[in-house]
Order: structure tokens, then C-alpha cells, then sequence
């Protein structure tokens, strides 16, 4: 799949390329670290997070117990996408051409600058000004509302937390609830200020939001043309497209326009229909707490009369060969986006989603993010975690994100002291009377006070290091058993 | 029973306490404590630093000095957990399949403490007596890596004396995460400002958890904040007996160390 071509074209030219940078929302503008001190200090933020992670938590928590059989569920799903792994690009030319055969026109695209401009000229083709646009990852991975812009073309978000985004001039900071670090008061203000003619009376009651969102967004359902979407499955032997959605604006996105745009991730195909059932029962009980997702809609190209006539797939790499080329990253590919590690992760609750600088924030997007930039781009990504491995059990695919994160941070550019230290501490540790003496020696240091030097002193910021004992456990050992 | 004390570096550095109690346990129930010196750290924080190559010399020693022994044991869910799921990692990462069989080999055989003493030696009731309130929190690798589930506790409720307070959002991590400490100072702050408040809660006297690095993070907050609550190794409660007449555990950390580790082990 490296490069472009219809069936036929697996050729290698060594390794896969990764995201090119300049286009796109994969890096951030400084390193983790740096962006999660200054979310840390949000109260507001703080606040938001932890009410909305520890409502969806308890929630998911709660369906995912009813189902006796979750275990093998979540096992049928991993094994599912590893079989797709295993032979992604045969199911993707499956795929080409089924979708083909019904009537839709399949686009591949090596990166974001490639597949923006085959989206723009879709868009232009059809002489629209204007687009809707499905709640959708790989768009926002891409930049492709920024890319739109650019060319006259104006994207409206239909998703209600995608529009509160756009609406605030903000960034998504969840892949599920975009807005996830707005409340309902802070959104009420974003509506009172950005969204034309929107009551002055508005309150911040839920319903009352929602209904302003749908009065504002029902003129664009039914005048716009042209509609942009993701995908959260496409079936393989079928050439059938699912998007799984909560609102049914995504729903009105797909059957009214003339034309549909999906950009889809290639690792998004499944190969068999009978597959879908495996997901939509792990998707909507790990992702929402729902049974069932409310809105799932599934086209196969094109219906006539029925839905738009104009159906395109774009099949987007943008770095996703490159970590289907690792063996223990690329798993990262089996992720259905449902957040349940970003709602368990004790990293993402406290800094938020902005702090990760990527579209693909907590724990999937600290694995995600590195290799499809290429690690050295966003280095600090890997260390965000604390390797509790919540995300590993929340997982419905069962993506092992804590070795995936380890496996990374071998691959990080390291700083040459912290290096050399590391390589200082393996040779004494494995030369156990140089090792006795640096304990001794350790131990009489601390004596000396309880802050610790860099770049060891954010320990003692917060901390205070433990008293040195009177002896090394080897000394007591020494002198109480040893001989005995 | 002969069994191999796999000591932790952290323990035999910072820890004897929880080591020596290991040692004292086994002792009592009848066993036999074998202590190779040529052990010395597991490579953990190598690996998940970002060093698996560095790591390698480590599970090699470790590999060869835990070879000979049918029964290992570790007062860490966390070093364990380095040990059975790391080491075969490291070394087929570097090629080494054959040692990566013998650490795999040696993994199995490895036991964190609850694990050892509820799985292997089949008892819960250690008879220990440690009349203090005490809270448990799990640390996250014997939680979710070894998946010691309520060992820990069982062997706590069967202590004399001992009140048992449940710890509230108990599952959540501390926010030690070895190399995470350090490099995301501020966050793993903020998860240990929860923990702690979670921890006083409890209005515990002592908080124990079966990893000394966790014990170190949450009891070098708690001391920060003077609050009054000690941490104390899970090991060192199983350890005391009536017969002790100094209250085991907890060794005094605002200041230069007040107790001999001599004497605690007799
Ligand atoms: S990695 Fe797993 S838990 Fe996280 S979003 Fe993807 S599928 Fe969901």
C-alpha cells in the first residue's frame, strides 16, 4: 500500500513513509509535559474531566457487565483486526472493487496533502461553496477543514461537539466528545456568541442547547449539496461503508446531499459483513455506555434514486503503512476509536486531550500519534503514561497499550546524559560489588538533605525522599544469615 | 519449602524493611530463605525508560542467578510483572531466543508475595497480629499485570487485630509509574493528590500496597503534607507477631532513619 494505485499495486520502495508535518493536526507545539502543567492548573478543565470521564466510566461500566460473553467479544474483535492486518492490502483492492461494482468511485491517498487535494477537487467539481461534514477523525487528522478554507470552501460540522468546537474556534480534545472540556455553561456562551441568529434567551439547559444546535444546523441539512464523512467500518466483500453516530445529524449528512465524500482510514476495512456484528456490540457498550448505538448507517455505493448518486471513497495512508511495518506497534491500527482508554486513563483525566497536541489524545493517541509521525516528532507522547495499563483492560480490541507505549519509548531520541546514566547504571548493576558500593554510596548521600539534584528534583518538588536505612538489605543478609 | 528471595533493588536500597520482613514470614511458616548475592536489578527502569538494550546484561544475571531455584519470590507486583512479562521481551528483542525461553522459564517460576503465599504455600492466615486501622491500595502492575485480585486482602483480613478500611477508588493509580515520576513531575502529582485524599479518607493509620516504589510515592506525599498516615510494605504487617515489641513497619521518613533494621529482624 505504499503509494497510490488501484489493484495490483503492492510495490516497496523501502520503508513506508510517515505523515508528512506542515499539514494536518498530528503534532503538537510543544512536548507533553510543558502543555499538561498549564491544563493541570485549570480548575474548570480539571473539573469537566472529571465529571465527564467518571460519568462514561461508571455508565460503560455498568452495560459491559451485562454481557456474560464480553471476554470473548473482545477476542473475536482482536482477532478480527489481526487477521486484517495480516493481509490489509488484498482486502483493501477487495474492497476497491466491490465498492467499484455498486457504483462508487475509490480514491487512494499516500498522505493528508494528497488526500486534501482529491477531497478539494471533489468539492470543486461539483461547483458547491459549502460542505457538511460527518463527525470524523481522519478529517481532523488532516486538516481537510483547514484545507477547504484555503480553497473558498466552507465546512460545517453537524456533529453537536464537533460544532461546538468549530463554533468556539477550539480543538477537539476527546475522539468521541470533542468538547469534552466545555460544560454547559461555557457552551452556552460559545452559542450566544458565534451561532447566527441563535435565541438571546438561550439557557444552558441540555435540551434547550440541543434544539438551538438542530434549528441551526436543519437549514444546512437541507441546503447543502455536497457531504464529507469518515467510516467507522468498511466491509470488505461487500463494499458496504458504516458510520456509527449518536445525534442522527450524521445520519441526515449521509441521504440528503448529491454527493458523499468518506475519507476512511485504510485500516478501517473489516473483511466479511458478518464481522460488523462482533463490532457494533463491542462499539457502542466500551464507547458510550449504550447497548446500542442509536444512528448506524450503511450505504454500498450508489442506490439509485435513493441517497446521493455520487459516492467516493478515499483511502487515506498517511503514515499507516509505516506502523503496519512494525510488529509490535501495529496494533495501534486495531482501534475502532470507541475513547474507553482515553475515559480510564488517569493521565488523560487530569491534562485533558489538548495536552497531547495531536487530533488522537490519551493513551491510544500516545501510541497512534508517535508512529504515524515517526517517533521522533512527538517524543514526549510515549513517557505520557504511567504504564497502570487501565487502558489494556478497558480496550474492546484488546490493543496491549502499555507494551506499545514501552516499545516506543526505545525508539524516542534520548537525552545524551540520561543515556550515558543508563548505561552507567546497567554495567554497575551487573557488577554486584560495584553495585554494593554505589547503594552505600546513595545512601549516604541522602543524608545530606531530602531535594534531589536535576533532573531527578521533580521527585522532590512534591515528594520527600524516604531516610536512608542503617543498611542495605544484602548487609543485613550478610551479617544475619548468611553461612547459615 | 526452598524458596529464593528476589529482592527488588529498591527494597535492598531503600526498603530492607520490607525485605527482611519477606525473610522473617517465610521463616516462620517454615521455610527456607536462600538470598543469591549475585542478584541485583531487574532492568525495569531500563526498559521502560527506553533502554531495553541496556537491559539486556540485567536479564541475563537475573536469568542465570534465579535459574537454579524451583521458587522465586519478590515483595513487588511491579518487579515480578518486569520479570514474567519484560524479560522474554527483552530478549527476543535482541535476538537472545534461547535466553528469552529461560527467562520465560524463570518467570514462571517467579511469585509476587501474595501470590507465593496463597497460590503456592496455600495459606492466608500467616498468623500475624498488627492491631492498627489500615487501608490497601492495589498497586497497578499487581492489579492489572499479575492480576493478584483479592489475594492481598484475604491474607489482611486474616491478620489479628488489623481493621481493614476499603480505600475508595482504590483501582486507580497512584501515579508513580517509575520514569513517569520524573518526567511528568506535574501529573503524576495531581494523580497523587487524589490517591492521597482518598488514602485520608479512609482516616487510616497505615496505608500498605505490595510495591515499595508506590509506598515510597505515596509515602513521600503523605509525609510532605506531615499527614500523619505511614506506609508500610504489605510484607512487614504479615511479619508482625505479638511477640514484636517495637510496632513493625513504618519506618519514620521526615527524618534520618530512627529504627535498626537489625533489630526489627531479631
Ligand atoms: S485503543 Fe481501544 S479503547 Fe482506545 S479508542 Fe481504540 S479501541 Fe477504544
Amino acid at each position: 500500500m505504499s503509494g497510490r494505485g488501484g489493484a495490483g499495486r503492492t510495490t516497496f520502495l523501502g520503508m513506508p513513509a510517515t505523515a508528512p508535518p506542515g499539514v494536518g493536526n498530528l503534532r503538537g507545539t510543544e512536548p507533553f509535559p510543558a502543555a499538561a502543567r498549564r491544563a493541570l492548573g485549570d480548575a474548570q478543565l480539571r473539573r469537566n474531566l472529571r465529571h465527564a470521564t467518571g460519568t462514561i466510566r461508571a455508565k460503560s461500566a455498568a452495560v459491559i457487565d451485562e454481557v456474560p460473553d464480553w471476554p470473548q467479544l473482545r477476542a473475536a474483535g482482536r482477532a478480527i483486526k489481526a487477521d486484517t492486518m495480516a493481509r490489509l492490502p488484498e482486502l483493501l483492492e477487495q474492497l476497491e472493487a466491490a465498492v467499484t461494482a455498486a457504483g462508487g468511485t475509490v480514491h487512494w491517498a499516500t498522505d493528508a496533502v494528497e488526500a486534501n487535494r482529491i477531497v478539494t477537487e471533489l468539492v470543486q467539481a461539483t461547483g458547491a461553496d459549502r460542505v457538511m461534514k460527518v463527525k470524523s477523525m481522519a478529517t481532523q487528522e488532516i486538516g481537510l477543514n483547514e484545507a477547504l478554507e484555503a480553497a473558498g470552501i466552507e465546512p460545517v460540522e453537524t456533529d453537536l461537539a464537533e460544532l461546538i468546537v468549530q463554533l468556539g474556534d477550539d480543538r477537539p480534545s476527546h475522539i468521541l466528545v470533542p468538547a469534552i472540556h466545555r460544560n454547559r455553561a461555557e457552551i452556552r456562551e460559545i452559542f450566544l456568541r458565534a451561532m447566527p441568529g441563535v435565541d438571546p434567551a438561550l439557557t444552558d439547559e441540555p435540551a434547550v442547547l440541543a434544539a438551538a444546535a438542530r434549528r441551526h444546523l436543519r437549514e444546512t441539512f437541507l441546503a447543502t449539496r455536497v457531504a464529507v464523512s469518515g467510516a467507522n467500518f468498511a466491509v470488505a466483500e461487500t463494499g458496504t461503508l458504516a458510520v456509527v453516530e449518536s445525534e442522527g445529524n450524521g445520519r441526515m449528512c449521509l441521504t440528503l446531499p448529491e454527493t458523499l465524500i468518506t475519507v476512511m482510514g485504510i485500516e478501517k476495512v473489516i473483511p466479511r459483513w458478518a464481522d460488523l456484528g462482533v463490532f457494533l456490540q463491542l462499539l457502542p457498550r466500551a464507547s458510550t455506555g449504550e447497548r446500542m448505538n442509536p444512528y448506524t448507517s450503511l450505504w454500498t455505493g450508489v442506490t439509485p434514486g435513493d441517497g446521493p448518486q455520487q459516492v467516493h471513497l478515499v483511502l487515506l495512508d498517511n503514515g499507516r503503512s509505516a506502523v503496519l511495518a512494525d510488529e509490535v506497534g501495529r496494533q495501534a491500527l486495531h482501534c475502532i476509536r470507541c475513547s474507553a482508554c482515553l475515559n480510564v486513563c488517569p493521565v488523560y483525566e487530569r491534562t485533558g486531550g489538548h495536552a497531547y497536541g495531536s487530533v488522537y489524545p490519551g493513551p491510544i493517541g500516545a501510541v497512534l500519534s508517535p508512529q504515524l509521525t515517526g517517533v521522533a516528532d512527538n517524543a514526549s507522547l510515549p513517557y505520557a503514561s504511567s504504564l497502570c495499563g487501565a487502558c489494556y483492560d478497558a480496550c474492546p480490541v484488546m490493543i496491549d497499550i502499555p507494551s506499545i507505549l514501552v516499545h516506543l519509548r526505545a525508539q524516542a531520541p534520548h537525552p545524551r546524559t540520561e543515556a550515558a546514566a543508563m548505561a552507567a547504571a546497567a554495567y554497575t548493576m551487573d557488577h554486584p560489588a560495584l553495585y554494593a558500593a554505589a547503594q552505600r554510596a546513595a545512601g549516604l548521600g541522602r543524608l545530606a538533605g531530602r531535594a534531589l539534584p536535576p533532573p531527578l528534583n521533580g521527585w522532590t518538588a512534591s515528594r520527600d525522599m524516604p531516610a536512608a536505612p542503617p543498611q542495605t538489605f544484602r548487609q543485613w543478609w550478610a551479617e544475619h544469615r548468611s553461612g547459615s | 519449602m526452598r524458596i529464593a528471595l528476589f529482592v527488588t533493588c529498591l527494597a535492598d536500597t531503600l526498603f530492607p524493611e520490607a525485605a527482611t520482613a519477606t525473610v522473617r514470614l517465610l521463616e516462620r511458616l517454615g521455610h527456607q530463605v536462600d538470598f543469591p548475592t549475585d542478584q541485583t536489578c531487574c532492568g525495569q527502569m531500563h526498559v521502560n525508560t527506553g533502554y531495553p538494550d541496556e537491559a539486556v546484561r540485567l536479564v541475563r544475571r537475573h536469568v542465570r542467578v534465579f535459574a537454579p531455584y524451583d521458587v522465586v519470590v519478590a515483595p513487588s507486583g511491579s518487579c515480578v510483572g518486569s520479570v514474567r512479562h519484560q524479560h522474554p521481551m527483552v530478549a527476543r528483542r535482541a535476538g537472545d531466543d534461547a535466553l528469552a525461553s529461560r527467562a520465560a522459564e524463570v518467570g514462571r517460576r517467579t511469585y509476587e508475595l501474595s501470590e507465593l503465599l496463597v497460590d503456592v504455600l496455600g495459606v492466608t492466615d500467616v498468623g500475624a497480629y498488627y492491631p492498627h486501622r489500615v487501608t490497601y491500595h492495589p498497586t497497578c502492575h499487581s492489579l492489572r499485570l499479575l492480576r493478584v485480585g483479592d489475594r492481598p486482602l484475604r491474607l489482611l483480613r486474616a491478620v489479628r487485630g488489623l481493621d481493614l478500611v476499603e480505600l475508595p477508588q482504590a483501582e486507580q493509580c497512584c501515579g508513580f509509574g517509575g520514569t513517569f515520576a520524573v518526567k511528568n513531575a506535574d501529573t503524576s502529582t495531581a494523580m497523587l493528590a487524589d490517591k492521597m485524599r482518598h488514602v485520608l479518607a479512609t482516616r487510616a493509620d497505615v496505608c500498605t500496597a505490595g510495591d515499595a516504589s508506590c509506598l515510597m510515592h505515596i509515602g513521600g506525599g503523605l509525609s510532605r503534607l506531615r499527614a500523619g498516615v505511614r506506609t508500610v510494605h504489605l510484607a512487614e504487617i504479615l511479619a508482625a507477631t505479638e511477640a514484636d515489641t517495637d510496632p513493625p513497619g513504618g519506618r519514620d521518613r521526615t527524618g534520618p532513619a530512627s529504627r535498626d533494621t537489625a533489630a526489627v529482624a531479631r
